[in-house]
């Protein structure tokens, strides 16, 4: 056992000191202080930008600090590599995903393990993975390959990837961010019973009611400083922690004008797709979306959301059945005639889909104006006007990075969302589809997204909003359409969760009120 | 013309592109693509030729070959993985690096003497089997076999072993094989080194056994360019390279022996009459590298034949992922 000493008792596992990190243009941590009690569940909270995953980079031996010590177990330590934060015990789960998409799930886990030694055998490991999986009550395909599996999928997979590691430490960056609300139950579950074993965890998220439900103490920094450290979870209140974070008051409550529906823009009829393992994701879905509404698609990750949205936009073929925008048919049409019709869309996945991560903010957000003017006069790009543009939407949507030219890659999460909503919402658009518009953004950002969009909807926008957040599926939409197994199985205007929560499970909404009627007889 | 031996030296003749092909494989595959595969391969064939005339002994003359490509394509795998420079410019100009010295080092190597060839062998058993036994185990180079062992080795190195379940990762998403303590840096240059003796493996087994000598530039006669073709081709896969580079092979030594009879399947045969029927056929290949070499360049298709993701692409730790 170690040797208690006065300087730095041994309970705290971890103990970062005066860290200060720069990046070109930014002081992403700035004489930062962080400790981490054993057996403790500690939270990182802080605006986006607030350099909650540099510090943790740092602390997992992906960055070094500019200066500052970090000491482990009492013990200085000195991580040139993520290996040596591994061996050390402290293992990180991901913002951004850190899979290998043409590799098989047991393949990812493997990889950069000591053991197997020399011949993969996968099918004795396949084993292993699934039975760790079944431990933890995550269901996934250990052979599967990785490009295969939604978001919710992969992120099962980074947890799995670092319990299979053992680590004694684990950092979480945003690691509910994807998960479906009965996700996060179980990974809390798990949390719990990891810290009962002695690990520590780091914790980062910014839905606050998680943090209050999950951690025992709280950091929070914001702009690369700490603001406030340590706090005991049991003695703050959320509103507390959001004015910490965001340096302001945050009002949680939604102002939503009474709208009347116009026409109907998008109409969906028996539409079927497959997904890319080629099985079917969409069976005859059937929709309606009018002006002036947002219809909430509420439903368990992997339900066909994604290839809904896909097939909508015309990055996904329909095998069967129509998509109308404002009575044009654009089934199987290419993706620009649908952006001609005024669609626009928030993808689920950002860095892939949602922007071109080596090219810079300007270049990012003018992808869909770029041939008409102002920005461009026939073959002709106008450089200034483009860098004007984006210069407006940088200030409009408060994007922080060092420069226009930066390229989107290098942006926090949160930010590099913002540059998809400046560009999908300034176009004006008369469809929206909007796929976790939220997700990995902080309280303050929510909160603008939301007016945004509810001041689209004011607009005479039709808005399709998928989200796996109940709370903002119902706070925002007129209706809750829920979807299941690529069927939808009913919809809610009055906000009935119960409702809603059994229809996620695969009930149809005839069978519920059968269900009641017979109840009351 | 008989038909199996056509094939029988052709399997000899592609034992060639076989080597330079699957060292091509292994640079790709940890991310760093090496034009440089043709210099690579001279510089084998004239080492190899050197040292067997000077010792006497081919053996030793395979061995310094393998290491003189392998140690020059460490030029390379300097300039594009620790300087990460472009990986196109730095594998040309290791290229014309290498064909240089090796037109400068052989030198008068040409009628500088004879030399020991590599033996050959036929296998007792597996000789005796209709069709493959005269084809591939009949008189056959014993360098050839290597090729046939080679193949499945490398095949089974690449996706059922962790060295390769490690090089697939460093290919394909090195940010996600960094994260996990894998040394991207010591792994890319680890494959380019292979891949350069591999290259030169090649080249030696040119000059000391296949078309025994040394005939400066037109010893490898652009086949390590053809290699570089055959990778696409192949979807940087071994076993899909073996195929292409026998068959390449085939075609090589088709060409060679189509000119002699007069008469083909009774008819007049139009490549004895006619030599430009002859270069027609000897300049399909090129042809085909051409061909293969634009339409692979265009990334999307090259990302539906399975390119590792992040070929060409240096790694820059600290870096947001792809
Ligand atoms: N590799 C990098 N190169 C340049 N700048 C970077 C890099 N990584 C982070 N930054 C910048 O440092 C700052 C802190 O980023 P960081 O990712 O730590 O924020 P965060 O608190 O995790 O935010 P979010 O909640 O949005 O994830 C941001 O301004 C970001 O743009
Ligand atoms: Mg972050």
């Amino acid at each position: 056992m170690a040797q208690p000493d006065a300087t730095h008792p041994p309970e705290n596992v971890v103990q970062m000191r005066k860290i200060v990190k720069r990046f070109p243009g930014v002081l992403a941590n700035d004489h930062v202080d962080f400790e981490l009690r054993r057996g403790e569940i500690h939270a990182l909270l802080g605006e986006n930008g607030a350099g909650k995953s540099t510090l943790m980079n740092i602390l997992a031996g992906l960055y070094r600090p500019d200066s500052g010590s970090i000491l482990v177990e009492g013990r200085p330590v000195n991580f040139a590599t993520p290996r040596d934060a591994i061996r050390a015990g402290i293992g990180m789960i991901h913002q951004h995903f850190m899979l290998v998409p043409s590799q098989t799930v047991t393949e990812n886990i493997l990889l950069g393990l000591e053991e197997p030694r020399f011949r993969l055998q996968l099918a004795r490991y396949d084993q292993r993975v699934a039975e760790l999986g079944e431990r933890f009550g995550m269901k996934v395909d250990p052979r599967a390959r990785v490009w295969q599996l939604s978001v919710g999928e992969q992120q099962r997979v980074e947890i799995l990837k670092m319990l299979y590691r053992g680590a004694e430490i684990l950092i979480m960056d945003e690691p509910t961010a994807v998960l479906a609300p009965t996700e996060v139950e179980e990974l809390f579950s798990i949390l719990r019973a990891m810290t009962r074993e002695g690990k520590s965890i780091i914790f980062i998220s910014h839905k606050l009611h998680e943090v209050m439900a999950i951690s025992d103490r709280i950091t929070v920094l914001r702009r690369g400083r700490v603001t406030a450290s340590n706090l005991n979870t049991h003695e703050v209140t959320r509103a507390e922690l959001a004015r910490l974070m965001v340096g302001r008051e945050v009002i949680f409550s939604l102002d939503k004008k009474p709208v009347t529906p116009g026409e109907v823009v998008l109409k969906v009829e028996d539409l079927w797709a497959e997904n890319d393992k080629g099985l079917p994701a969409l069976r005859g879905v059937n929709l309606t979306v009018r002006q002036g509404e947002i219809v909430g698609l509420a439903g368990v990750a992997g339900n066909g959301q994604r290839e809904l949205a896909e097939v909508i936009t015309g990055l996904r073929k329909a095998t069967r059945g129509r998509v109308f925008v404002s009575g044009e048919d654009i089934t199987n049409r290419p993706v620009r005639q649908g952006i001609r019709r005024g669609v626009s869309h928030i993808p689920e996945d950002r860095t892939h889909v949602g922007s071109a991560p080596n090219l810079s903010v300007t270049d990012n957000v003018i992808m869909k104006n770029y041939n008409q003017p102002p920005i461009s006069r026939g073959w002709i790009l106008n450089a200034v006007a483009a860098n004007g543009y984006a210069e407006r939407l940088k200030k409009e949507y408060d994007i922080i990075v060092p420069t226009l030219q930066t390229p989107v890659r290098m942006l926090s999460g949160g930010n590099l969302q913002r540059v998809i909503l400046a560009r999908e919402i300034s176009s004006q658009p008369t469809l929206m589809i909007a796929m976790q518009p939220t997700r990995g953004l902080d309280v303050g950002a929510i909160e603008g997204v939301h007016r945004l969009l509810l001041a689209q909807r004011e607009n005479g926008a039709a808005i399709l909003l998928i989200s796996e957040e109940l709370e903002e599926l119902i706070d925002l939409s007129d209706r809750v359409v829920v979807i299941y197994e690529g069927k939808i199985m009913g919809e809610v205007s009055d906000g009935n969760v119960e409702e809603i929560g059994m229809m996620m499970t695969g009930i149809p909404q005839d069978a519920i009120r059968a269900g009641e009627a017979d109840h009351d007889r | 013309m008989d038909l199996l031996i056509v094939l029988q030296a052709g399997v000899a003749t592609g034992t060639i592109l076989l080597f330079a092909t699957i060292g091509e494989i292994f640079a790709e595959r940890s991310g760093v693509m090496n034009l440089g595969v043709e210099g690579m391969m001279l510089l084998g064939a004239m080492s190899a030729f050197s040292i067997a005339i000077r010792t006497g002994n081919p053996w030793l003359g395979l061995l310094v070959a393998m290491l003189a490509a392998g140690l020059i394509s460490q030029i390379h795998a300097f300039i594009a993985i620790t300087l990460q420079a472009d990986q196109v410019v730095s594998g040309l100009s290791l290229n014309f690096l290498a064909v240089g010295l090796s037109l400068v080092l052989g030198e008068g190597l040409s009628k500088a003497g004879t030399i020991t060839l590599i033996p050959s062998v036929t296998l007792p058993l597996l000789s005796q089997i209709p069709i493959l036994g005269p084809v591939f185990f009949t008189n056959q180079k014993l360098i050839v076999y290597f090729g046939y062992l080679l193949i499945p080795l490398a095949w089974y190195y690449i996706y059922h072993t962790r060295p390769g379940l490690h090089l697939r990762a460093v290919g394909e998403f090195p940010a996600a094989a960094d994260s996990l303590g894998v040394n991207v840096y010591r792994l890319r240059y680890f494959y380019v080194f292979v891949g350069g003796v591999l290259a030169g493996l090649a080249g030696a087994t040119i000059s000391l056994a296949i078309s025994p000598g040394w005939f400066s530039e037109l010893t490898t006669a652009g086949q390590g360019w053809i290699a570089i073709g055959l990778v696409i081709f192949a979807q940087w896969d071994p076993l899909r390279a073996a195929f292409g580079s026998y068959i390449f092979g085939a075609l090589r030594r088709l060409v060679l022996d189509i000119q002699g009879p007069m008469m083909l399947f009774g008819f007049p045969n139009p490549f004895y009459y006619n030599p430009y029927w002859g270069f027609f056929l000897e300049m399909l290949p090129y042809a085909f590298t051409i061909i293969v070499l634009v339409i692979g360049s265009r990334e999307a298709i090259r990302k539906r034949l399975g390119a590792p993701t992040a070929l060409g692409i240096p790694y820059i730790r600290g870096e947001r992922g792809l």
